[in-house]
């Protein structure tokens, strides 16, 4: 086989996205939407509630998605996006309908409304892209901000003293069709999830994790290399649960890297110890194992 | 055909005569048979519509914000907490431009909890841009949500048809049901101008900064300013078609009347037992009830107030540190007129405490004696 050949990746040519988003230099958040778009095309709604994306896709009257995106209130993404989907239905068209949220709009303000749209089983393929704090508003603690991290309301005087929460549990525990965690540093492996995603019927749930330099303090050229040294350090596994029930993973991690490699080039560690860096590594540990016992094999 | 109807079911009957498409709804004391009713109408397929038992009410809304996004008919109802859950969205009805129409269950708000009537809860929800429609029987309830779709969608701003907890909610009338085809032919399907469609992408509500966002409030008001006169219109249109006829106010004995009872849905209407009585004691009073309070129809009521002696204002709703809400508004209406009458203002019937005509008749006695008011509320019906 031809060098050309085997380097060639699965990852659709057309771009959907335009040029000329607002996003910060590096920002995690604007390949997942470029990778997201390629996998499910232009027969696409998004309905955005509000995260840094309300900003990214630009100002009035410019759009970058070249899809119909509809902005809402922080926690009515899943709500907003099960109307959409009610009146696509009742007008007899098959578009999908995204609901594109940041981890402030599912972990904590929009969980109540992601609830009651996940166990409604609603048709939508609902996406977050996790950067693991409120870094719209200026880098303030979210639920998913990692234990021991630096934010501007977790300062390193007293950083973040609780685990980030277990989104992927939450949903697995509503039984939808399918579950997926992604990173933007393996697009294969994303554009393959959301297109098994799109064939599927009923709530589809996917995790996108998503640096973000300005929150995380690192320089904007490390945020593909953080995303996959998330993922080779056990930190960020990339799973797939059908049905709530049987779980995959579909990255396997034989021999990984320390988590510290993934924490050092990032200033929002910046304040851990040697002793705290030991505790989370251990944590991850002790999360993979329990992810292990989970997994069909 | 006639029916005895609870108001409740005049909302789920105007919601199905005007082909709801999509209705989304969270239970609340006392809107639940209105939600009821339409669940067993959409399981049956008499209504063909999506129905989406949402977790909140907030969440109610939001998704009647996305489904009238893509050019379909909507509706919802709730009541006082709901309402107020929903505020946010409510907000955003109204800058979305949807025609959502929703029923409101007049309740007072908690705490202490109570599920009777007062106006508060709406009235709260003045200023955000929903069309207000206060309804005085069951009838009007039904034809009501049938003409705001038609106001709603000519001018895509959202509506709210308000009718009193209990008083109307669970009072059983007999209602005439129009047939479904002559309100076919009175209200076509809903045309929504810019939909969300993946035929051809747009991006709503995104990021507008002070060059814009301005006149996109202008054009909220001026569609507000249009719907005064789109009321009538749509008023005169329904009589036509089914001979009953609403405007934005009603009126009752006012052509030779010196003195004027001002006041809203139920209370209105137990009014004009009010006005007979007083009527046959020699009094020359007359009625004005306000239908609809949003958009204010302020010029109507100038027009009947420059040439009465005195007027009083019922409100069954308070404005805490203000006064009653009507009345404030009713007194601003006349401020920069010549001919302005003294106006009283009298709070009464709160969380849900009965309103009789007794009482009516003792609030009009009280005020005529007086030569103008001393204070911006009168209090009726008080425990000492």
């Amino acid at each position: 086989m031809e060098r050309s050949e085997k380097m060639k990746l699965k990852i659709p040519k057309e771009e959907i996205m335009g040029h000329g988003n607002l996003a910060c230099q590096g920002c995690g958040a604007t390949l997942a939407m470029r990778h997201t778009l390629k996998a499910l095309g232009k027969n696409t709604i998004i309905v955005l509630p509000a995260c840094c994306w309300s900003v990214i896709d630009g100002p009035f009257p410019h759009s970058v998605v070249n899809v119909p995106l509809f902005h809402t209130a922080f926690a009515a993404g899943p709500s907003t996006a099960s109307g959409v989907k009610a009146a696509l239905e009742i007008q007899g068209k098959d578009t999908n309908v995204v609901a594109w949220t940041g981890d402030g709009g599912t972990y904590d303000i929009g969980l109540g409304t992601l609830s009651g749209a996940a166990e409604r089983n609603d048709d939508m393929i609902y996406v977050c892209y996790d950067n693991e704090a409120y870094m719209n508003t200026g880098i303030q603690r979210s639920s998913s901000t990692p234990l021991k991290a630096w934010t501007t309301t977790t300062p390193v005087e007293s950083p973040k003293e609780t685990h980030k929460k277990d989104i992927i549990s939450i949903m697995a525990a509503h039984r939808i069709p399918y579950i997926a965690t992604a990173s933007i540093s393996y697009p294969e492996d994303m554009i393959e999830k959301f297109k098994k995603a799109k064939d599927i019927k009923g709530m589809r749930f996917i995790l996108v994790f998503s640096p973000c330099p300005t929150g995380w303090k690192y320089v904007p050229q490390l945020t593909v290399k953080l995303a996959r040294l998330a993922v080779q350090s056990r930190v960020f596994p990339l799973v797939e649960i059908e049905n709530g029930i049987k779980w995959k993973l579909t990255k396997e991690i034989t021999h990984p890297k320390p988590v510290a490699d993934y924490l050092k080039p990032q200033g929002r560690f910046k304040h851990l110890s040697k002793k705290d860096l030991v505790e989370i590594q251990k944590n991850v540990n002790q999360d993979w194992d329990r992810l292990l016992k989970k997994i069909e094999k | 055909m006639r029916k005895v109807l609870m108001g409740n079911h005049a909302l789920s009957y105007g919601a199905k005569l005007s082909r709801a498409q999509v209705i989304s709804a969270y239970p609340i004391t006392p809107q639940t048979e209105v939600v009821e009713l339409l669940s067993r109408m959409c399981a049956s397929g008499e209504l063909n519509a999506k129905f989406i038992k949402v977790e909140s009410e907030h969440s109610a809304m939001a998704a009647l914000i996305g489904a009238s996004s893509t050019g379909v008919r909507t509706f919802t109802a709730t009541s006082a907490q709901g309402l107020a859950h929903m505020h946010e969205m409510l907000h955003w009805a109204a800058g979305a431009r949807t025609p959502i129409v929703m029923g409101n269950i007049n309740r007072a708000f908690a705490p202490p909890w109570s599920v009777w009537t007062e106006q508060n809860d709406s009235l709260s929800q003045r200023d955000t841009g929903w069309m207000q429609l206060y309804a005085q029987n069951n009838q009007e309830v039904l034809d009501s949500v049938i003409q705001a779709y038609k106001v709603a969608e000519s001018l895509d701003l959202p509506a709210m048809v308000i009718l009193a907890a209990f008083v109307l909610s669970h009072t059983s009338e007999t209602v005439e049901i129009p047939e479904q085809e002559k309100v076919d032919e009175f209200l076509p399907p809903y045309e929504r101008e810019y939909k969300l469609d993946a035929d051809e992408p747009h991006a709503f509500g995104g990021l507008t900064n002070p060059d814009n966002y301005f006149e996109l409030r202008y054009k909220i008001q001026k569609a507000m300013e249009k719907a005064l006169i789109k009321w009538e219109e749509v008023g005169e249109e329904f009589e036509e078609i089914f001979g009953r006829k609403y405007g934005l106010i009603e009126t009752y004995k006012v052509s030779d009347a010196k003195n004027l009872i001002i006041s809203s849905a139920t209370i209105a209407s137990t009014a004009r037992n009010a006005v007979d009585s007083l009527r046959e004691g020699g009094a020359k009073v007359g009625l004005m009830r306000i239908r609809v309070f949003r958009p204010f129809p302020a010029e109507q009521i100038r027009a009947i107030l420059s040439s009465v002696d005195k007027a009083v204002v019922i409100d069954r709703n308070i404005g805490f540190g203000a006064s009653g809400i009507f009345y404030q508004e009713v007194k601003a209406a006349m401020y920069n007129e010549k001919n302005t009458p003294p106006i009283f203002g009298v709070v009464t019937g709160l969380g849900g405490r009965d309103v009789s005509s007794k009482d009516i008749i003792e609030i009009y006695q009280d005020v005529i004696r007086r030569e103008k008011p001393k204070s911006d509320i009168i209090w009726k019906g008080l425990k000492k």
